[in-house]
C-alpha cells in the first residue's frame, strides 16, 4: 500500500528518514507492507494542490492555517487539531539567525536587524509558511521594544522590510540565497534549516545566532478524511502519523534538528537545542486564524509595511 | 577618387563583417555553449561514480521515463493535430482560417504557467468538471493525463507551423492529379502529400519532442511533485537543486542537455539530407 505525505519546504532530510523508518516498524508489527510517497513546496502553495485536488493520505505543513483552510475545503474535519496530541504537531522549532562566519555586522537581537546596511534575507509570507514565523516573531520583537505600541512595532516591521532586497517563494530558496548566492548579513531561519545549513556546508562560513526571544513554531500534521476514506487508507495514514510521537519518531525529529516534544528525548538531545524564552502563537497573536487576518490577508499590516524595491 | 574609395569601403565591409561573425560567435559561446560546458563539468564535479549513482537513483529513473513517456505522449496528440491543422489550413478557405491560426500560436504568447493553472481551473478538485471527475473517480490534474495535456498546450504549435508554409507553397496540384487519376483520399495523403511533406513533419516532430522533455513551468504546476510519481526530468532538476544533491541535478540536467543535442543533431542530419533529396529531385 502506498500513501503521500504533502509536506513543506524544509522537511525533505527529515521525512527522508522518518519513512524508511516507519515502513519498518509496519513490516516487524507484521502488519501491511507500507511505502510513502513525498510531494515538497511552500507551505501554501502545497495546501493549495490538496484543496485543488492533489491526494494527500496525510499533510504536514508549516502551521496550522494551511491546514486549516483544507478543512475549510472540506477535505477533512474542522477539528483536526484537536484529534493529535499537543496541537497535532509532532515536533516543534523556532526561528533563529544564521549570520556569515564572525558575525562581522554583530547581529545578537532582533534590533539588530532593523540597523541601516544590514541586509536580511527572509522569504516571502505570502507564499511561505516559515516566513510567517519570521514574520510573526520580528514584530512581537518590535512590540516588545515599542512597549506594546502596535504603530512604533509597525514602523520597527518597515525599517525591517527596507533591509530585505529580495523575497524568495520558499524557506529553501531564501537559505539557498543566503548560502549559495551569497546575498545578505543575516538569513532568518527555522532552527532546523539553520542546522542543516550548517551541516550542509562542511567547509564553514556560516554561524547561529540565538536570539534572547523567539517564537515557538508548531508545525502540524493531519490525515486527510476524505482522501483516506476513498483511498482506503485510513489505518496506515493514522498509523504514520502516530509513528511521529513514538519515542523512535521524535528521536529521528530531534536527528534531523526539529525540537523534539517527548520530554525523555528533549533531555537527551538537550545539548544541541540552545535555551530561549519562546513565546506561542496563542499568547501573543491569538492564534493563526487572527494572526493570519491581522497579517497576511490583503491589504493587511505585511503589505502595508512592505514595498517592492524600497 | 571614387576607385580609391570603394576598395576601403570593403575593407570597412569586411572588417565589420568579421566583427559581427565574431560578436555572433562571443554571444553563442557565452549565452549558450558556456552554460552547457559548466552543466557537464558540474555534473561530473565529484567524479563518474557520483555521476552514474545519481542517473540510477530510483527517483531519478523515474522522472526519465515519465518525462519520455509524456513526450511521446504530446508529440503524438502534436503530430495528428499538426498535420489535421496544416491540410485544413493550406488547402481550404473556410470560415474561421485565420482564427485557427491564431489559436495555434497562442502556446508562443501565453505564459506555460497559465496553460497549467487553466488545466487546475478546469480539471481541478474546484474546477469546472471536477464535480463530475469526482464522482467518476478519474485523475487529471496531479497525474499522468494533466503533465501530457500540459505539455501538449507548450508543444502544439510546432508541428503545424513547420508544414503550413511548406503545404501552401507546394500547392494542391499533386494531391488532385493523384484524385483524379481514381485515388483515394487516404491513398493521396499516404503515397503523395506524406511523401512531400515528410522532412518538414520530422523537424517539426523533433522541436516538438525537444520542447516537450524540457518543459518546466506548465508541468510544475499540475504536477503536484509527488516523487517518483509525477515529477518529470526538469522537476526533478529542481528538487535536487534545493535538496542540497547539487551533483545530482546537474547530473540529471546533463542528460537533459544531452537529449535535446541528440535531438538538434537528428534535426541538422535531417536538414542535410532533405537538401541533397531536393536537389536530386529538382537539379537547378
Amino acid at each position: 500500500m502506498e500513501i503521500l505525505n504533502v509536506s513543506y519546504d524544509p522537511t525533505r532530510e527529515l521525512y527522508r528518514r522518518i519513512n524508511p523508518a516507519f515502513a519498518a516498524q509496519l513490516a516487524g508489527a507484521g502488519d501491511i507492507d507500507a511505502a510513502v510517497r513525498m510531494s515538497h513546496g511552500g507551505s501554501g502553495a502545497q495546501a493549495r494542490s490538496v484543496i485543488d485536488g492533489l491526494d494527500a493520505d496525510v499533510v504536514t505543513l508549516a502551521l496550522a492555517h494551511d491546514i486549516d483552510a483544507i478543512a475549510a475545503a472540506g477535505r477533512l474535519a474542522k477539528n483536526w487539531q484537536s484529534r493529535l496530541p499537543e496541537n497535532s504537531s509532532p515536533y516543534t522549532s523556532t526561528i533563529v539567525f544564521l549570520v556569515r562566519t564572525g558575525n562581522p555586522k554583530k547581529i545578537r537581537d532582533w534590533e539588530d536587524l532593523v540597523r541601516p546596511g544590514v541586509q536580511v534575507i527572509t522569504p516571502n509570507p505570502k507564499t511561505s509558511g516559515g516566513a510567517r514565523w519570521n514574520f510573526l516573531a520580528a514584530y512581537a520583537a518590535g512590540l516588545d521594544k515599542a512597549g506594546g505600541n502596535d504603530a512604533q512595532a509597525r514602523a520597527f516591521m518597515k525599517r525591517l522590510f527596507q533591509n530585505v532586497p529580495v523575497l524568495d517563494t520558499g524557506a529553501r530558496g531564501a537559505t539557498l540565497t543566503f548560502t549559495r548566492r551569497g546575498i545578505g548579513d543575516v538569513l532568518l531561519a527555522w532552527e532546523n534549516e539553520a542546522f542543516l545549513a550548517m551541516q550542509e556546508h562542511t567547509k564553514g562560513g556560516f554561524e547561529i545566532v540565538i536570539p534572547p526571544a523567539s517564537i515557538l513554531a508548531e508545525p502540524p500534521v493531519a490525515v486527510v478524511d476524505q482522501v483516506v476514506e476513498r483511498r482506503g487508507t485510513r489505518k496506515v495514514a493514522q498509523a504514520y502519523v502516530e509513528f511521529l510521537y513514538t519515542p523512535e519518531g521524535q528521536e529521528i525529529c530531534a536527528r534531523n534538528f526539529y525540537r523534539p516534544r517527548s520530554k525523555a528525548v528533549a533531555e537527551a538531545f538537550g545539548k544541541v537545542f540552545p535555551k530561549l524564552a519562546l513565546f506561542t502563537i496563542e499568547e501573543r497573536f491569538g492564534g493563526w486564524t487572527r494572526a493570519h487576518d491581522t497579517y497576511f490577508a490583503d491589504g493587511a499590516i505585511f503589505d502595508q509595511v512592505y514595498q517592492p524595491g524600497g | 577618387m571614387t576607385a580609391a574609395g570603394v576598395p576601403a569601403r570593403r575593407s570597412d565591409g569586411a572588417l565589420a563583417r568579421r566583427l559581427l561573425i565574431g560578436l555572433a560567435v562571443a554571444v553563442a559561446f557565452i549565452l549558450l555553449g558556456l552554460p552547457l560546458a559548466i552543466v557537464i563539468v558540474e555534473a561530473f564535479a565529484r567524479g563518474a561514480w557520483t555521476y552514474l549513482a545519481a542517473l540510477t537513483d530510483q527517483d531519478t529513473l523515474d522522472a526519465i521515463r515519465l518525462t519520455l513517456l509524456v513526450a511521446l505522449c504530446s508529440v503524438v496528440v502534436t503530430t495528428v493535430f499538426g498535420v489535421a491543422a496544416a491540410w485544413c489550413i493550406a488547402r481550404f478557405e473556410f470560415r474561421g482560417r485565420s482564427l485557427l491560426l491564431t489559436v495555434i500560436d497562442l502556446p508562443f504568447s501565453v505564459s506555460p504557467v497559465i496553460a497549467g493553472l487553466v488545466q487546475v481551473l478546469l480539471f481541478g478538485r474546484r474546477g469546472w468538471l471536477g464535480p463530475f471527475l469526482e464522482a467518476h473517480d478519474i485523475r487529471i490534474v496531479f497525474a499522468l493525463p494533466g503533465i501530457v495535456l500540459a505539455t501538449v498546450f507548450v508543444t502544439l504549435p510546432f508541428v503545424a507551423r513547420e508544414l503550413i508554409p511548406l503545404m501552401q507553397e507546394q500547392g494542391a496540384e499533386e494531391e488532385e492529379a493523384a484524385l483524379s487519376l481514381g485515388a483515394s483520399g487516404w491513398q493521396t495523403f499516404l503515397r503523395v502529400t506524406l511523401p512531400n511533406i515528410r522532412f518538414a513533419l520530422l523537424t517539426g516532430v523533433l522541436l516538438a519532442n525537444a520542447r516537450a522533455m524540457g518543459e518546466f513551468g506548465a508541468v510544475s504546476v499540475v504536477s503536484g511533485h509527488i516523487r517518483g510519481a509525477t515529477n518529470t526530468m526538469p522537476l526533478q532538476v529542481e528538487i535536487l537543486f534545493n535538496d542540497y544533491q547539487i551533483e545530482a541535478a546537474f547530473a540529471v540536467a546533463s542528460v537533459l542537455a544531452m537529449l535535446a543535442l541528440v535531438t538538434l543533431g537528428l534535426k541538422l542530419a535531417l536538414e542535410r539530407k532533405s537538401d541533397t533529396h531536393t536537389h536530386e529531385e529538382r537539379p537547378t
